[in-house]
């Protein structure tokens, strides 16, 4: 297993170079998609008020539809 | 407490319990004559203490099936104990180190109180005790409440908690015995890193299936910066503590690198910890608790995932920059330097979110010592990650390199930052946790709060004078260009500034011992909150036991 210095400079200074671009990319695209606004306000106000125990529907019966409450 | 397990789950820990106490035993016999055996004792009586607890209470009444409606709080409650304990030693073994440094005396001749030896004492207390546990309860705490998920089961949660003490009692006691990897916040043996390892993937695994629970759409973004906490630890630590132990009887181990490659593996270990233990997990909380505690939303979400992927991608390149003018290849050191310059990009993006999530808030922040805790902390934060950011430039680091400039930078983030922002979410937690209508004493908060404030200013000037007076002195020459001072001058010049620092960490270190009073306070003395809504309580003691319908 010889991997030569060269080598490693090379990978580095091009895939390192595009593959962070394409993630800075992709996160801000994520991070400012319009649609997500919504989700992403309601989860910034989720916290607020969150003692009231787990949500009920725990034991299996498909919490992913039940409202958030 | 244990009223709340299972008769399974009470069975399931004697059995894991009784697992320890047999290794230790192992470990106890064959590692005799070896600082290993001495390990060994250890691991029995804290597994052996563990089985009899739990044992005790294997016949009590098993808890009614109402579990469901609410969140499993207990080791959440122990963690925040354990963690203001270890910050009372943690921070008292600093005191003591800086007390050594001022008046070498102190060191009073024994192996183990000597510097080498009580430094990682501290350094380990600090982080991975008083840190960790911090960490590791309010994970439990935010995972739950923001995936509005219980836990998925009783018996993990104190394994991982107890089971990272473990390494941490293994770890100071084997500093104190002179065992030692020599690497730094890497110390512990590779028994030791084992045992890690399986109590990190147990961690890792039991926050995906609480997350998998989750009744929310999408995950809070406190839960990105524990989760990356936890992974990226997991992978750094496995990492760095390649090694090959010398016998399978005996503490010492040889690491699998070597030469540079070594120096450059431990410093990118060493400077993500500072990323991911010291500051990722940290954010989670900030992010958490600052914006529950102003009860207002966090200024920007869509920005806290912008610097939550920043910081995960910049710090993992800028460990280099702790081998500036080594033998480390040039591109490297300024691959670290650039990556160490964008970080403060996403750092003060987080800073600057928190300060503006209190905007309009600032009369809570003057009236409220708890919030005023998690302000002063994304300051400090602010700080720090700015004097990194500079310090990492490489010929700033010609001149603070080696000397008390980083000491002091270390402190900024480290009682600044990290501290502040732990015990500001302690004092949030503890009422809700122990349902206590407020906390003990808010005077005492206010005290914590300035005593904390200025040990840690008395701190950090301290080691900017003297680590750059330290640093100029090495440099002066004579005009026959010769040195101009020997090392001990810069001792006697840097004195003054050890007694100022002692003087400062004290304050801290008193400001924690009332905080940790005060908590205890509040859980023995405060009348239990009237909710004015029905919480879901948990079954313990007041309802009746009803045995489990199997
Ligand atoms: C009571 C407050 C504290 C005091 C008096 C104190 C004192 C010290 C001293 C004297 C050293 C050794 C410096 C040297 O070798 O020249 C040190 C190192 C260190 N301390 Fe503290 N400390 C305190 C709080 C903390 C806290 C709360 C943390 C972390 C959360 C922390 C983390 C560290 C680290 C990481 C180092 C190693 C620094 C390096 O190698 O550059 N300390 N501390
Ligand atoms: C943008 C963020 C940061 C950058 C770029 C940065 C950069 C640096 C640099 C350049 C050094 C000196 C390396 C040397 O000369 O040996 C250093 C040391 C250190 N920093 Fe930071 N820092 C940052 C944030 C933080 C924070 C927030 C903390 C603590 C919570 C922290 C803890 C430490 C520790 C413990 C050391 C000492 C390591 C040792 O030598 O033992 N850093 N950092």
């Amino acid at each position: 297993m010889d991997i030569p210095h060269e080598w490693f400079v090379g990978f580095s200074k091009s895939f390192g170079l595009f593959y962070l671009i394409a993630l800075s990319v992709g996160i801000t695209a994520y991070a400012f998609w319009p649609s997500l606004g919504n989700r992403f306000d309601k989860a910034a106000k989720s916290i607020l008020d969150d003692e009231d125990g787990p949500a009920r529907g725990d034991d299996g019966s498909d919490p992913e539809d039940e409202p958030c409450r | 407490m244990m009223s709340n397990l299972t008769r399974a789950e009470r069975a399931n820990a004697m059995v894991i319990a009784g697992t320890g106490a047999f290794i230790g035993l192992v470990m106890a016999a064959a590692g005799r004559g070896d600082p290993m055996g001495a390990h060994g004792w250890i691991v029995l009586a804290f597994c052996g203490a563990l089985f009899f607890v739990v044992g005790s209470a294997y016949e009590d009444p098993e808890p009614t099936q109402d579990r469901t409606a609410s969140y499993y709080d207990d080791p959440t409650k122990v963690g925040i104990l354990i963690a203001l304990f270890w910050a009372v030693v943690g921070m008292g073994m600093g005191v003591w180190v800086a007390s050594q440094l001022a008046w070498p005396d102190l060191r009073f001749d024994a192996a183990w109180s000597s510097f080498g030896r009580i430094r990682p004492v501290h350094t380990s207390g600090v982080i991975f005790g008083f840190g960790g546990n911090a960490l590791i309860a309010t994970s439990f705490h935010i995972m739950q409440r923001t995936c509005r998920a219980r836990m998925p089961d009783q018996v993990t949660p104190w394994f991982v908690l107890l089971g990272f003490n473990l390494f941490c009692i293994v770890a100071s006691s084997g500093y104190l015995m002179g065992v030692t990897q020599s690497k730094e916040y890497a110390e512990p043996e590779w028994y030791a890193d084992l045992w890690l390892v399986v109590v990190w993937v147990v961690y890792f695994v039991l926050y995906i299936r609480t997350l998998a629970r989750r009744n929310e759409p999408h995950i809070y973004v406190a839960n990105w910066y524990y989760l990356a906490f936890i992974l990226v630890v997991a992978v750094l630590h496995i990492v760095n503590n390649l090694a090959v132990p010398a016998s399978l009887t005996g503490a010492k181990s040889y690491s699998a690198f070597a030469g540079v490659q070594d120096a450059m593996t431990q410093w990118w270990y060493g400077h993500n910890a500072v990323a991911f233990f010291l500051t990722s997990g940290f954010l989670g909380m900030l992010y958490y608790f600052l914006p529950k505690r102003a009860e207002r939303p966090i200024y920007s979400y869509r920005l806290s995932i912008l610097s939550f992927w920043g910081i995960t991608f910049f710090y993992i390149w800028a460990g280099s920059h702790h081998l500036h003018y080594t033998a480390l290849p040039h591109w490297v050191q300024t691959l670290g330097m650039t990556f160490s310059v964008m970080l403060l990009v996403p750092s003060w993006a987080s800073a600057g979110n928190a300060l503006m999530t209190l905007n309009g808030a600032w009369h809570k922040v003057r009236d409220d010592a708890t919030l005023r805790f998690m302000m002063v902390a994304a300051v400090f934060y602010g700080l720090s990650t700015f004097e990194g950011s500079f310090m990492a430039i490489r010929p700033v680091n010609g001149l603070s390199h080696y000397t008390d400039w980083t000491v002091g930078h270390v402190h900024a983030g480290a009682m600044g930052w990290v501290a502040l922002i732990s015990f500001g979410s302690i004092y949030a937690l503890a009422p809700v946790l122990w349902r206590r209508e407020t906390i003990y004493s808010w005077k005492a908060v206010e005290w914590h709060f300035w005593l904390a404030l200025a040990g840690t200013v008395i701190y950090v000037f301290a080691m900017w004078n003297s680590g750059i007076t330290q640093g100029l002195m090495w440099r002066t020459y004579t005009e026959s260009g010769t040195l101009a001072y020997s090392f001990t001058d810069t001792l006697v010049a840097m004195h003054p500034y050890y007694v100022a620092r002692t003087f400062g960490g004290l304050l801290f270190l008193i400001g924690a011992c009332i905080g940790a009073w005060n908590v205890v306070m509040t859980i023995r003395r405060m009348p239990s909150e009237t909710p004015e809504r029905d919480y879901p309580t948990s079954s313990e003691s007041r309802e009746p036991a009803l045995p489990a319908a199997e």
